[in-house]
């Protein structure tokens, strides 16, 4: 039969391309990243001044990116993780060690964020962007304030069915403990049912759990609310071209995040990779990096200054009143992420 | 001789990882994902009951309603496979060759782009102002957004579309050795077109129908696109569970317990597929 014949020949093919990928194993780099986190441009320029083969891959949550490594998953040469995964991979020996403050373009780093506490050391880790997580609501014909996470933990009627919420309990629960009043990290099981009882609540309103899909949700009206990044959000308001969009920095308070460049250990192409660490400290990279994905530097202002979008120094995503309580989520211990686990999978029955 | 690298082949990827994954399901997690050392049947426990505070156990339905959940969906999606499936292999083997091997091949066509693609494909189609609900708008059919999206409908639509050609497939292949004679004797002998499906083609064509039922019943019990990316993933399904065993909750000993028990249902599955043709070659 002929389909047959092809068939063996497809996949032959297949697998011929399969492997001559790993001809030119020299002169590549392998960036594993967040969705639509990393400038094409960026990749293209760092490609031509230095002859390497940039290769793209995405995940969702720092969760899949740790289970990814830990899964064995070696051949990426970078990845970004938020500050409280660096310090589990840290701890869990998952790093190589490199030299970022021997690096030409380390001087850029704002002093703010050299020897961060996450990396007291900066064995292993360079910055990257940093930013905060809360949501953002379409407030065309939304008649809320937008200013409080009870708009979002206990939506309104108007919003019944259109919210959408992130898909990993690392990112939505240290919000609602933040609501409620309640310790983060918690380990007490009688604060961690009410945070149960309040995500069920705000569930009969919720939509879809996803990570990946509010900008398109929140465009094309399929949702009204979404968890949302701050820049991500920005991002979504000018793309779009959806001036009703506004991201949310909640009185109760904001979580805030750092994410890093490191190398995970065995890591094929270590000097590229600390080649690509030090050209996205250089300060024109590092603006151009800010300016793609709206997100706050974490290099000194006075170095980006010139190269950076003025309309970033503006944004009403991005510059939160200093009255509003920011908080860096930490690592939490083994009982309270099975607390979180538990609260997750009743969530989700 | 001859069978030697297929047995390797499977010895090397399917029985060493599920052995792995068996002796992971009864080792204690590491809090930061994968095993510590030493053993354990916490995960086998997890299954069925809730630990207290007191550490003392209390029986906790949580997991098996996901596993129901996703068995129900799974027979669901199956049905409704075989109900359309059936009739499009029918119709394809009464065509000439040449528009049969035609008809097969654009069956196939799409397995040639990933499931994840496909799923966001069909977003397009039923999401807001998509392609279903746009012209509806257009024409005043419509005023409101139907809501097609992220629901029992569009995971159910998503679960029959990708694997039809599974059900398609092998009915057709056994309905193409079907000794058409038998239908005409059949009919000369005035029996009814509902007495000759029932007696003669569905009968014949059973191995064909059973193995298209397994495929698409054990593929749609471990989908996670659908019911994740389509459904909105406000319902975990069984392994939607596994995946978040393996991120978010860095629980492997107990995804790899859950493995296991889907595996063994899989197993069950096919055991009965065995059985049922052994029986009829008995009879033959």
């Amino acid at each position: 039969m002929s389909i047959k014949r092809h068939m063996r020949k497809a996949a032959t093919l297949a697998v011929a391309a399969l492997f001559s990928g790993s001809v030119f194993a020299e002169g590549e780099l392998f960036f594993y990243n967040w969705v639509d986190y990393t400038p094409p441009e960026l990749i293209k320029k760092f490609e031509e001044e230095t002859g390497v083969k940039v290769t793209v891959d995405t995940y969702d949550s720092n969760e899949t990116l740790l289970a990814k490594l830990k899964s064995g998953a070696t051949g990426y040469d970078v990845v970004v993780p938020s500050q409280n995964f660096v310090t589990i991979m840290i701890s869990e020996g998952m790093l190589e060690k490199i030299d970022v403050k021997g690096m030409s373009n380390y001087g850029n780093v704002d002093d703010r964020w050299k020897n961060p506490a996450w990396d007291p050391t900066q064995d292993y880790s360079a910055p990257w962007q940093m930013g905060s997580t809360s949501f953002s609501i379409n407030m065309d014909g939304y008649d809320g304030p937008g200013n409080s996470l009870k708009e979002f933990f206990e939506p309104s009627d108007a919003l019944k069915g259109k919210v959408q919420v992130f898909k990993t309990p690392d990112e939505v629960i240290p919000l609602a403990l933040m609501y409620l009043g309640l310790p983060q990290c918690n380990e007490s099981p009688e604060d961690m049912k009410k945070v149960q009882e309040l995500l069920l609540k705000q569930k009969e309103s919720v939509k879809t759990y996803n990570s990946e899909t509010m900008v398109a949700n929140l465009t094309n009206g399929e949702v009204l609310m979404s968890s949302h990044w701050d820049g991500y959000s920005m991002k979504n308001r000018l793309d779009s071209k959806m001036d009703s969009l506004k991201y949310v920095h909640p009185k109760e308070g904001i979580i805030g995040w750092f994410d890093s460049l490191v190398v995970p250990k065995g890591a094929p192409n270590k000097e590229n990779a600390e080649k690509f660490i030090n050209f996205m400290m250089d300060a024109k990279n590092g603006a151009e990096l800010s300016n793609f994905n709206r997100y706050a530097s974490p290099l000194k202002a006075a170095a980006v200054g010139d190269h950076l979008d003025p309309t970033l120094g503006t944004a009403p995503e991005i510059n939160i009143d200093p009255n509003i309580p920011v908080h860096f989520s930490e690592t939490c211990s083994a009982k309270a992420t099975k607390l979180y686990d538990r609260v997750w999978t009743k969530l989700l029955q | 001789m001859g069978l030697g690298p297929a047995i390797l082949t499977i010895f090397a990827f399917m029985v060493i990882p599920i052995f792995i994954l068996g002796v992971f399901s009864f080792m204690p997690a590491d809090p930061y994902g994968g095993v510590d050392k030493g053993f354990s049947y916490e995960a086998w426990v997890q299954l069925f009951f809730e630990r207290d505070l007191d550490d003392s156990l209390i029986f906790d339905p949580v997991y098996l309603q996901i596993i129901f959940r996703s068995i129900v969906l799974a027979v669901l999606a199956t049905i409704t496979t075989l109900a359309v499936g059936f009739p499009v292999a029918w119709y394809i083997v009464q065509q000439p060759a040449k528009k049969r091997e035609l008809l097969l091949f654009l069956v196939t066509i799409p397995f040639w782009t990933n499931l994840l693609i496909r799923a966001y494909a069909w977003i397009l189609i039923l999401g807001k102002n998509g392609m279903i609900e746009k012209p509806l708008y257009g024409l005043g059919i419509i005023d409101e957004s139907l809501e097609l999206m992220y629901g029992n409908l569009a995971i159910g639509l998503g679960l029959v579309y990708s694997y039809i050609p599974l059900m398609i497939l092998p009915i057709y292949a056994s309905l193409e050795k079907l000794d058409f004679g038998l239908i005409e004797a059949a009919h000369d002998l005035y029996a009814k077109r509902y007495s000759v499906i029932r007696k003669i083609v569905i009968p014949l064509c059973l191995p064909g129908i059973i193995a298209g039922c397994i495929l698409v019943f054990v593929l749609s019990l471990g989908d996670f696109i659908s019911p994740s990316i389509l459904g909105g993933g406000k319902k975990m399904m069984l392994s939607n569970l596994i995946q978040f065993q393996f991120s978010s909750a860095r629980n492997w000993p107990f995804g790899g317990a859950l493995t296991m028990l889907l595996l063994i249902m899989v197993g069950i599955g096919s055991f009965f597929y065995i059985r049922v043709l052994g029986k009829r070659e008995e009879i033959k």
